[in-house]
């Protein structure tokens, strides 16, 4: 009995739906996000797909749900007004931060205001110390002192976070019961609970962000469920993590922070999906929207995670200018690269190419909506890449002459550069960021990425991922089906998975084996209940992981720990990794680990997604700008339909779509595979291209 | 040069950045030391056959930038190209060719192309011990002050030499990291180097030269441009600091000139009997990197931007220390400097130099016995990095507890009371301690340290700002004076090794900036 499943992605500008029966169909839709009640714009969508198929909104079996929500609470500040209760002689800890600047040579720098002003920033005598023994013990009359205080503040949610609470949270834990009965109604993030890991700074900003943004995600939520109801939908809904796993409405409310950036976890997924789907074990996913490219390795199947992310960068994507989040994520690089990146010429004469972007208001010139900058998509059109008639399904009639003038003018002009040279310059500086990005994300995971395929998705990246696969040496490039609402559909593929870290410092020479069995015991038995509100138990499996490095240094390599684990097999995974990352291991010296997790995890489903693309299937000449050449060429341009029958196409060329266009290069093919995946692949080789 | 060849060339300097990026990363990741892992003293580069740098990570800290690209030009004169081979590392850790102080090794690694060698990768670390009296400012001379490795071929054609292994191992407090860290250092160049066959492979190069030669002129060009939208002619500043036992004079005027930036340091105070010295290399690098903020904000630091600053400080004064004295804690003065080329500049761009700031580190270097260690005196030795605030810009406050112009991070006090028996029983703002004015300056911080076993331990103390306070600029206010005492309220002296008596807190209060404007002006 086949599924009947609502996706749901609640993005900045548009809410994507897609609506899967289960017999391999897919209906999609794209609609305006309607910020003030974003529930609405989401039923909208939900019902038009259900309109289309010709089903009723008793007929979902499943109802999966991603929302920026929370990132744009903490982006636009408009979380719930919050306190912070901290240890006496720490209540500065998220004002200080690390102390650093993220530009070193930028003297006029400013940093991002903290998270919780000072009034509302309290502290406890209390202290613990590294090893979890107690210092000095929690003065509770003290917390009861601040319940005044924090009443007559008007305040929605406490965040408390005590310092070395990752190795014994009796005193948050205290401060929560205390706090439960004399502010009901104040929702209350333990740092404990949120993010048990060691470093104060982090760990008290992720659960200052969990306090910010949890009564409006609740709000959200129960708003969400009671539209649902009323519109008569009875299927359950689980929602979607950065950690790029499904989990409950419940688990949601406890811990909102780790939802933020689970649209773009969602596009991971879908991108792992496909990567299995045709057997790639070694992938690098390529998601360009109009103001963002975010890049991702996917190992069999499986996205690559981290712990620690950062959210509104103050100086737009300059590392180190945000707010860390320290939670599990699907790890991505993220850089100011998209069709709306702003192009200019600097001092040197450098063409420099984003991180501003011209977004959708006023957008690229060739929108004619007063944009004066020239754009990526302004030097896409320039090159041919584009058809000025034929944009986003002929609803936009682009600017092509106006495009090419500001190209010109801004970048060709300071120069000595034509308007194709010059709009040649800007596609390949963009792409070089963008290449530079995946090559420096691949080295700090150990991965090699000329051996990858590139899986390319979202409304830019079919323009660019070919060239930048020439410039990484890769030789498959795939362009998946329904690439323009690609996070929503990955919200299909996703697993109903939790995980949680928790910081424990342990010499693995000298470990206790029952001390770590204990705590993996411990931490599974809150963990378990999350994933078990959504299937069934027997359908869960574990992964453990250690977090070791050698005894002195600060950065931690990821072991999966084995069943049977000892100090040897941790030890020989542990160098396995290491040599791996860095070239050698260091003989004799001592093993530690600092971090350790467990993930729950049962399988998504199984099916796989399959498209014909159905349409005109007439090619249409185009004039395209050719790198190799300097100059243009008459290229033939085709519909993806056209491509249904086997046809296969030889760069230079062009696929064309209502949502995208892809470029095929000079030494690439393309044709679609059985599931209707569009496939580039290299017949001659990098360094012929380049030379 | 079509074009195509000026793209292509610009795509190349912008994957020669992102080499050096995944060079210093590499290193942040793979160290020991905690003032690298943790904060970020390091830095990372890659330099061409004449040993003329072409680009630097971004990761790292401005002090070692500068003076490791003049210690590869040393590397060379010493060990000529033509007898380098694949797998050679060199190592150096001496301050007037290296970064100033025996703490930082430079390891310097021939980087080669189908079998020929094409450049240099060279890189730099502070590791937390190198033996001596330790990390503080108390010697009387540089031998005093650790183990000094002259300029060594420490790994040939990939055997690493035991016998100088067995050397650093034996004269310093932390064997195993200080090894550790030797290794991360060369791993990162061997990184670097990798990375760089493959760019070259890719665009068919067979030499770096014509690449080298376009960033550097580029680069040159564009320095120039701002020196020459500059009034010509020249103004100087003074700035007192605390100093040792009397206090220093920073002196100094800059000449805007047809070729370039000139400074001297002429007027400056001698040289001082403890470790406060610093080695011209180091007064280059802070001084060249308060002109590249003020004048040359958006130029990558590269030898050809860094060359339109000619620096000259007279051999004797305490900015060009001779060889032989001691340098330790040569940060101390070293980062007053840009506050000083600021001063210079004001006449020039009133409108982009700060107030000045708190400057110096405030490196809370402690040593003492750990719990049960009966094999010496020293168990422990860790450095806690801190900050005060920063001076006032002319359109906004300063930043509170900021390093600048150091790059490095805080210490978490999580980790370092992981690293080393201590509890920092408070570290939060100083508020109010930023200088006023209608912008204000930084707030500093109040931090409280005691032994966590309840024995007695040291502060090796290398603080300065605390009789001389950052003063502010255009009618703002003084930031507020540091300060160094017992939690019996006993002061401590800002400089040199002192006991912190078992059962006392050492209790610091870092400055504030200067304030900006009159404060009546607010907004």
């Amino acid at each position: 009995m086949s599924q009947v499943r609502l996706a749901i992605d609640i993005g900045g500008t548009f809410t994507d739906v897609v609506l899967d029966t289960g017999d391999g169909k897919v209906n999609t839709t794209k609609v305006l996000t309607t910020p003030k009640a974003p529930e609405d714009g989401a039923l909208t969508g939900m019902m038009a797909v259900l309109d289309a198929g010709g089903l009723k909104p008793g007929d979902v079996d499943l109802i999966l749900h991603g929302t920026t929500l929370a990132t744009n609470a903490l982006i636009e500040r408009k979380g719930a007004k919050t306190a912070l209760i901290a240890t006496e002689g720490f209540r500065d800890v998220l004002a200080i931060g690390y102390e650093d600047r993220y530009d070193q040579y930028d003297i006029a720098i400013v940093k991002a205001p903290a998270l919780i002003d000072k009034p509302l920033r309290f502290t406890v005598p209390e202290r613990v110390a590294v090893d979890g023994s107690v210092l000095k013990p929690l003065d509770e009359a003290a917390v009861r002192a601040l319940v005044p205080q924090i009443k007559a503040a008007g305040v929605e949610a406490v965040a408390v976070a005590l310092i070395h609470a990752y190795a014994a949270p009796a005193h948050e834990r205290r401060i929560g019961e205390i706090l439960a009965e004399a502010l009901p109604g104040v929702s209350v993030s333990l740092s404990s609970s949120v993010s048990p890991e060691a470093r104060e700074f982090e760990r008290t900003m992720t659960t200052s962000v969990n306090a910010y943004v949890q009564p409006l995600m609740a709000g959200y939520l129960k708003r969400y469920e009671d539209r649902l109801t009323a519109e008569g939908f009875h299927a359950p809904v689980l929602l979607m993590t950065s950690g790029g796993g499904l989990t409950t409405i419940e688990t949601a409310r406890q811990f909102p922070v780790r939802l933020v950036e689970s649209g773009p976890a969602g596009g991971a997924i879908l991108a792992a999906e496909v990567a299995r789907a045709c057997g790639e074990d070694k992938v690098l996913s390529f998601d360009m929207g109009g103001t963002t490219a975010k890049i991702c390795l996917i190992d069999d199947g499986v996205p690559n995670t981290a712990r620690v992310f950062e959210v509104d960068r103050q100086s737009r994507f300059t590392k180190g200018s945000g707010l860390p989040i320290r939670i599990p994520v699907i790890e991505m690089i993220e850089i100011g690269a998209g069709g709306g990146s702003i192009a200019k010429v600097d001092a040197m004469k450098r063409i420099a190419v984003g991180p501003h972007s011209a977004g959708s208001d006023p957008g690229p010139v060739a929108y004619a909506r007063g944009g004066t900058e020239p754009t990526v998509t302004d030097a896409d059109l320039t090159l041919g890449k584009l058809d000025p008639d034929d944009f986003a399904g002929g609803r936009i009639t682009l600017d092509a002459a106006g495009a090419a003038a500001a190209v010109k003018r801004v970048v060709g002009d300071p120069i000595g550069l034509d308007a194709a040279m010059a709009a040649y310059g800007i596609c390949e500086i963009v792409d070089e960021n963008m290449a530079n990005a995946a090559r420096v994300h691949a080295v700090e995971n150990g991965a090699d990425v000329a051996s990858r395929t590139l899986i390319a998705f979202g409304g830019a990246a079919p323009l660019h991922a070919g060239r930048l696969a020439q410039k990484l040496g890769i030789d498959k490039v795939i362009i998946p089906a329904h690439a323009g609402v690609g996070s929503a559909v990955g919200f299909l593929y996703a697993p109903v998975s939790f995980e949680v870290v928790r910081s424990a410092f342990v010499p693995i020479d000298t470990m206790d084996h029952e001390a770590v069995a204990s705590m993996f015991a411990e931490m599974d038995a809150l963990v378990r209940p999350v994933v078990t509100a959504a299937v069934a138990e027997s359908e869960v499996t574990a992964t453990r992981t250690a977090y070791l490095r050698y005894m002195g240094q600060g950065h931690e390599v990821p072991v999966v720990v084995p069943e049977d684990f000892d100090a040897t097999s941790l030890r020989e995974a542990f160098e396995a990794a290491y040599s791996a990352l860095f070239g050698r291991t260091i003989a004799g010296a001592a093993i530690e680990a600092m971090s350790w997790s467990l993930a729950l995890s049962a399988p998504a489903r199984a099916e796989r997604m399959t498209e014909t693309a159905t349409g005109d299937t007439t090619a249409k000449p185009r004039t395209l700008f050719v790198p190799e050449d300097e100059a243009t060429a008459e290229v033939s341009a085709f519909p993806r339909a056209a491509l249904t029958d086997g046809t296969s196409v030889a760069g230079p060329a062009l696929v064309t779509e209502a949502a995208t266009t892809t470029i095929v290069p000079s030494g690439y093919t393309a044709a679609l595979n059985v599931d209707g995946h569009l496939i580039l692949t290299r017949t001659t080789k990098a360094q012929e291209i380049a030379a | 040069m079509s074009a195509a060849d000026a793209i292509r060339n610009q795509v190349m300097w912008d994957r020669l950045i992102a080499v050096v990026e995944e060079q210093a990363q590499a290193l942040l990741r793979t160290a020991f030391s905690t003032i690298v892992r943790e904060a970020g003293d390091l830095s990372a580069g890659v330099f061409d056959m004449e040993g003329r740098m072409l680009a630097q990570a971004v990761t790292g800290t401005p002090g070692h930038v500068n003076s490791m690209a003049e210690s590869v030009k040393h590397f060379i004169d010493i060990f000529p190209v033509e007898t380098m081979k694949e797998g050679d590392h060199y190592i150096t850790n001496d301050p007037w060719r290296g970064t100033g102080h025996l703490n930082d090794f430079v390891v310097t690694t021939p980087a080669f192309h189908d079998g020929k060698m094409v450049g240099l990768f060279s890189c730099t670390s502070h590791l937390i011990d190198i033996g001596g009296i330790g990390f503080g400012p108390d010697g009387h001379d540089v031998f005093a002050e650790g183990l000094n490795i002259p300029f060594l071929k420490i790994c040939d054609r990939g055997t690493m030499d035991a016998n100088v292994m067995a050397m650093i191992r034996a004269n310093t407090r932390l064997p195993v990291e200080t090894e550790g860290d030797v290794y991360s250092l060369i791993s990162c160049n061997e990184i670097g180097a990798k990375r760089l066959s493959e760019m070259m492979g890719e665009y068919a190069l067979t030499t770096l030269e014509p690449l080298a030669e376009h960033i550097i002129s580029a680069s040159y060009k564009a320095a120039m441009e701002r020196v020459a939208a500059l009034p010509k002619g020249t103004t100087r500043y003074s700035m007192t600091i605390d100093g040792l036992d009397k206090p220093v004079d920073l002196v100094a005027a800059l000449t805007v000139a047809e070729d370039g930036v000139h400074v001297d340091f002429d007027g400056t105070s001698g040289t001082a009997k403890k470790g406060i010295n610093v080695p011209m290399a180091y007064t280059r690098a802070y001084t060249a990197f308060g002109l590249m903020a003020a004048l040359a904000k958006g130029i990558p630091n590269n030898s050809g931007s860094l060359s339109v600053w000619h620096i000259e400080a007279p051999e004797g004064c305490i900015l060009n220390a001779p060889r032989g004295l001691p340098v330790s804690s040569r940060h101390i003065i070293g980062q007053m400097l840009p506050d000083v080329m600021f001063g210079c500049l004001e006449p020039l761009i009133p409108d982009v130099v700060p107030a000045e700031g708190t400057s110096c580190l405030w490196n809370i270097t402690l040593r003492g016995q750990a719990e049960g260690n009966t094999l010496g005196r020293h168990g422990f030795a860790v450095t806690i990095t801190t900050n005060g605030g920063t001076g006032a810009r002319p359109a906004a406050d300063g930043l509170s507890a900021t390093a600048f112009p150091s790059g490095v991070k805080g210490s978490p006090v999580e980790i370092m009371e992981q690293a080393a028996p201590v509890v920092i029983w408070k570290k939060e703002l100083r508020e109010g301690s930023g200088g006023s004015g209608k912008y204000r300056g930084g707030d500093g911080q109040v931090i409280e340290i005691e032994n966590r076993f309840g024995q007695s331990m040291e502060v090796l103390a290398a603080f300065d700002r605390i009789d001389h306070p950052p003063r502010g600029r255009a009618g703002g206010g003084n930031g507020a004076n540091g300060s160094v005492s017992l939690s019996d309220g006993t002061k401590l002296r800002g400089k040199g090794t002192q006991e912190i008596p078992a059962g006392k807190r050492l209790c610091l209060e870092t400055p504030g900036g200067g304030g900006f404007g009159k404060a009546e002006a607010a907004e």
